[in-house]
């Protein structure tokens, strides 16, 4: 089996055009491919449309001044986002009320599930929740099912572009572990994207990661960048 | 009552409604604080939205499992994971909640109404931080119960009817306040217990909504 290609951070940046739908794995940034992010800030990469849980932090937890996607917007790169949560970057509600950002948000649950259904070929998803609340009038909502006498709403499937995965060990063939929580939402997006890059900390030899312990399949990655180490 | 001493009489008399094994979600806040009141012998699974089924104490500066960044809670704290413990993927994770293996949640509310709807993500134009895990959790979990102060800067929180947008419609089993607690029926609120500190005039009073007492009024320190 092929090797993936091993890129650096600059140079997966590189390859992500203006106006990318990005998902970006990673939960308050715990998880997120925090290299590439940092060289798309270099790029100035605009219009992007990012898919995450959360624009993750303007103080990391060490102090750092914006910490993962969080700079992407306080940069103006991005001009929409699904999300679930913004509680932790203020910007994106500055943004959204100065009418320069448009957001989406969806429940968590409904986010993993409608990424899920993008990446395992379903045309949508059919969850209680969100009945009788403003998710009704989402724009990835398709409307409302009554199944055995219980409402469902149905979501829209997503897709990106681009997914970045941020990953902890990753071998020569694409096959990633994820430490701690830092799996989140990258197991679902790294299926449901054109092109998917694995961030992770130390790329390891074939074999080092038990296959009964493979939580991202190589077959799903088509690129590999050694981010920092922590 | 003093602010702290309010929250820490309300997490537990939370913490009375717990058995032991059960699968548990705590909300960011006074939520955090129930375990610290678990009777003797009762031991929790603490489900986090993040990705941790049965999370652990919170990891100090120094620790061997001190990790911030790879182990954190939906907070953004450190986190840890307890013994016998796993990590899960948010779409497994999120199947739990919804199948509905959680066996309650903890959550505080903006307002909450006598149908047992609950508001607490959205204050339109104002504060949009997003709903996150809690649609998911008061549509999914068994027991949906709502732990706040009572009122806000003496307004009340408990109407007839939620003015702000919903998180869920028909969720909360329960309200459990430093006044009172309140079970949500089919025939609106009841009242079966009261910090002998009001009276049911007061409750009454910090309340948008009718009350029914219980015939069987309890005393909540009992």
């Amino acid at each position: 089996m092929a090797k993936k290609p091993v890129l650096t951070a600059a140079e997966a940046a590189k390859m992500i055009p203006e106006g990318a739908t990005i998902l970006c794995g990673g939960f308050l940034a715990c998880g997120q491919a925090r290299a590439i992010v940092k060289e798309l800030v270099k790029l100035g990469t605009k219009n992007l449309t990012l898919v995450a849980n959360d624009m993750a932090r303007e103080t990391g937890p060490m102090g750092e001044k914006y910490f993962g996607i969080a700079e992407l917007i306080h940069n103006h790169q991005v001009k929409r986002i699904i999300a679930t949560h913004v509680g932790m970057t203020p910007e994106v509600g500055q943004q959204s009320a100065e009418g320069t950002l448009e957001v989406n948000l969806i429940p968590q649950g409904s986010l993993a599930e409608c990424v899920r259904a993008g990446g395992a070929g379903l045309g949508g998803v059919l969850t209680p929740v969100g009945v009788d609340t403003l998710i009704e009038q989402s724009p990835l909502c398709l409307g409302k099912q009554t199944i055995d006498g219980k409402e469902y709403l149905l979501m829209k499937p997503i897709r990106g572009d681009f997914a970045l995965l941020g990953t902890y060990k990753c071998d020569e063939y694409g096959n990633c572990w994820y430490k701690g929580t830092m799996r989140n939402f990258n197991t679902v997006m790294a299926t449901a994207a054109d092109t998917v890059i694995a961030e992770c900390e130390y790329i390891v030899p074939v074999g080092e990661i038990e296959p009964e312990n493979i939580h991202t399949y190589g077959m799903c990655v088509d690129y590999i960048v050694e981010g920092e180490r922590k | 009552m003093e602010k702290s001493e309010i929250k820490a009489f309300i997490a537990k008399r939370c913490a009375k409604e717990l058995k032991d094994g059960d699968v548990v979600n705590l909300g960011i806040g006074l939520p955090t604080m129930i375990p610290a009141y678990l009777p003797e012998g009762v031991e929790l699974i603490i489900h986090a939205e993040l990705g941790i089924v049965s999370a652990g104490a919170t990891p100090k500066e120094g620790d061997a499992n001190y990790d911030p960044y790879h182990v954190i809670d939906a907070g953004g704290g450190v986190a840890s994971v307890a013994y016998g413990g796993g990590f899960i993927d948010s779409a497994t994770n999120f199947g739990l909640i919804r199948g509905g293996h959680v066996d309650a949640c903890f959550l505080g509310a903006l307002e909450v109404d006598a149908q047992g709807n609950l508001a607490n993500w959205i204050i339109p134009g104002k504060r949009m931080p997003g709903m996150g895990g809690a649609m998911d959790l008061c549509v999914g979990a068994r027991n949906c119960i709502v732990c706040m102060e009572h009122t806000a800067k003496g307004n009340p929180k408990i109407f007839e009817k939620c003015r702000l947008p919903l998180t869920a419609s028909h969720c909360v089993n329960k309200i459990i306040t430093e006044m009172c607690v309140l079970e949500v029926t089919d025939k609106g609120l009841l009242m079966t217990e009261i910090n002998p500190e009001f009276t049911v005039d007061d409750v009454k009073a910090a309340t948008a909504a009718p009350i029914t007492v219980a015939e069987n009024l309890k005393s909540m320190l009992d």
